[in-house]
């Protein structure tokens, strides 16, 4: 039997029905229409369905939809500031070429912007141990890295970092 | 995933009633980064999933510098891996809680279920015994406390009946020189199951071994102190030849099978390796 989750999803208050036995990453795309966050291994290896919930970066396969009544989600559509406005993470992501098929970006730029919000000027080393569950099998990673990288000297700085 | 009944229960005697109700046909949900992958994969086929993370004060984390340690069921691996008590006093566990998964998984997995998932490769056991680690088990009108050396009997399989919950653990407060140790050995760095882990805590007086205990993990059916090997070490000043005495003795204790990971062979052989290395980077730590 379907009940009621009441979640605040990207800043936007949503009642959404849905069976016990359902996960947030199917609600999030089945119940609420958005199909930015990516459903690869559904197994928590992946890390293409990341989001933050409640602030924290986490895989939403591994959630049950009813666990997050009350509670707070961010996906990848609530990651740019504004409906024309990509985050920088975003506009980083195309310039250095950190995407490629596209289907891991979504997890990888929700997972390093939870990185940045608690360590804005990570090491390499520290955006590797980041994003160590998000696997991308098209970029080798160090476009991805650099993207990254850049984002964190851009905020710091307020100067554009080219590739 | 499989169809099941869905319960929050408010109290730990709500939740054992309905584990009691349900016998059998129920499993607990903490972390669910296991129990929701059981489940899609078919491992696992609970009619009923009885969620504890309503249940207040399992969250709670809390130290002493006299009592130690105490973690509700609820605490997280990440939480342990970041807490500055536990990476002070207890960094061979804050090691291995920091090798499970990835960050996604460590914010939801929890170090008790790790703990009653008792896989025989899990990181935190070995760690969490060799601080002496003690779970609290509670059940309809009981609770009991165990020692989580002798909470395991077999792959996947503890001394944990149908209707009792783990609700806490404890880890004594650690003697001044104390250090303790985690090396897990994989095939890869990241999201990875171990091949072998040791974990190493140890006490010293001057340069004597005043307390050892070396802990072995996916080297036999359960997590296993190396006893022998403790035996030789405890109440002897460490010098080069025991401490390669004792990884030997270690390495004898170890019953690995072969499996995807590594074989028998290559397991006994880093058991070795590691139990050395691990004496050696305790030592270092207490200095």
């Amino acid at each position: 039997m379907k009940q009621v989750v009441a979640v605040t999803i990207n800043g936007e208050a949503h009642e959404l029905a849905v069976e016990p036995y359902r996960s947030l990453l199917d609600m999030l795309r089945n119940e609420a229409g958005l199909t930015g966050t990516k459903k690869g291994c559904d197994v928590g290896d992946c890390g293409a369905c990341t989001v933050l919930l409640n602030g924290r970066p986490v895989n939403s396969c591994l959630v049950l939809a009813l666990e997050v009544n009350g509670g707070d989600v961010v996906t990848i559509e609530g990651i740019q500031s504004g409906p024309d406005r990509l985050h920088p993470l975003q506009e980083n992501m195309m310039k250095f070429g950190g995407s490629q098929c596209g289907f891991c970006s979504p997890g990888i730029i929700v997972m390093a912007k939870a990185l940045l919000d608690e360590n804005p000027n990570p090491t390499e080393d520290e955006i590797r141990f980041a994003l160590a569950g998000n696997i991308c099998r098209c970029t080798g990673y160090t476009k991805i890295i650099e993207a990254v990288a850049a984002t964190a000297k851009q905020l710091s700085s307020g100067k554009e970092i080219t590739p | 995933m499989r169809r099941f009944d869905y319960f929050e229960p408010q109290t730990l005697d709500e939740a054992v009633a309905l584990l009691s109700r349900y016998n059998g046909t129920a499993n607990v949900l903490a972390g669910g980064t296991d129990l929701l992958v059981e489940i899609k994969e078919q491992i696992r086929k609970p009619d009923h999933v009885i969620n504890i993370k309503k249940i207040p004060g399992m969250n709670r984390l809390t130290f002493d510098p006299v009592a130690g340690l105490n973690f509700g069921s609820l605490v997280t691996a990440r939480e342990i891996e970041t807490s500055p008590d536990v990476r002070r006093d207890y960094s061979g566990l804050a090691q291995a809680a920091s090798e499970v998964g990835s960050i996604q998984v460590r914010n939801r997995a929890t170090i008790v279920g790790n703990i009653c998932r008792a896989s025989p490769s899990a990181d935190t056991l070995p760690p969490l015994i060799a601080d002496g680690a003690i779970v609290t088990v509670f059940s309809e009108g009981d609770e009991r406390r165990v020692a989580l050396e002798d909470f395991f009997v077999g792959p996947g399989r503890t001394v944990l009946r149908p209707n009792e919950i783990v609700t806490a653990v404890e880890l004594p407060a650690v003697t001044p020189h104390s250090a303790s140790i985690y090396i897990k050995h994989g095939r890869r760095k990241a999201m990875e199951l171990a091949t072998v882990g040791v974990a190493v805590s140890l006490t010293l007086e001057g340069a004597v071994c005043r307390r050892i205990r070396i802990v072995l993990g996916a080297v036999a059916p359960t997590p296993i102190r190396a006893k022998k090997a403790e035996a030789l070490a405890q109440g002897h000043a460490l010098d080069e030849d025991l401490i390669e005495a004792a990884a030997q003795t270690a390495m004898d204790e170890s019953r690995p099978i072969s499996n995807i990971r590594g074989s028998a062979a290559y397991r006994r052989e880093m058991v070795r390796v590691l139990t050395a290395r691990a004496i050696r980077q305790a030592q270092e730590c207490v200095q």
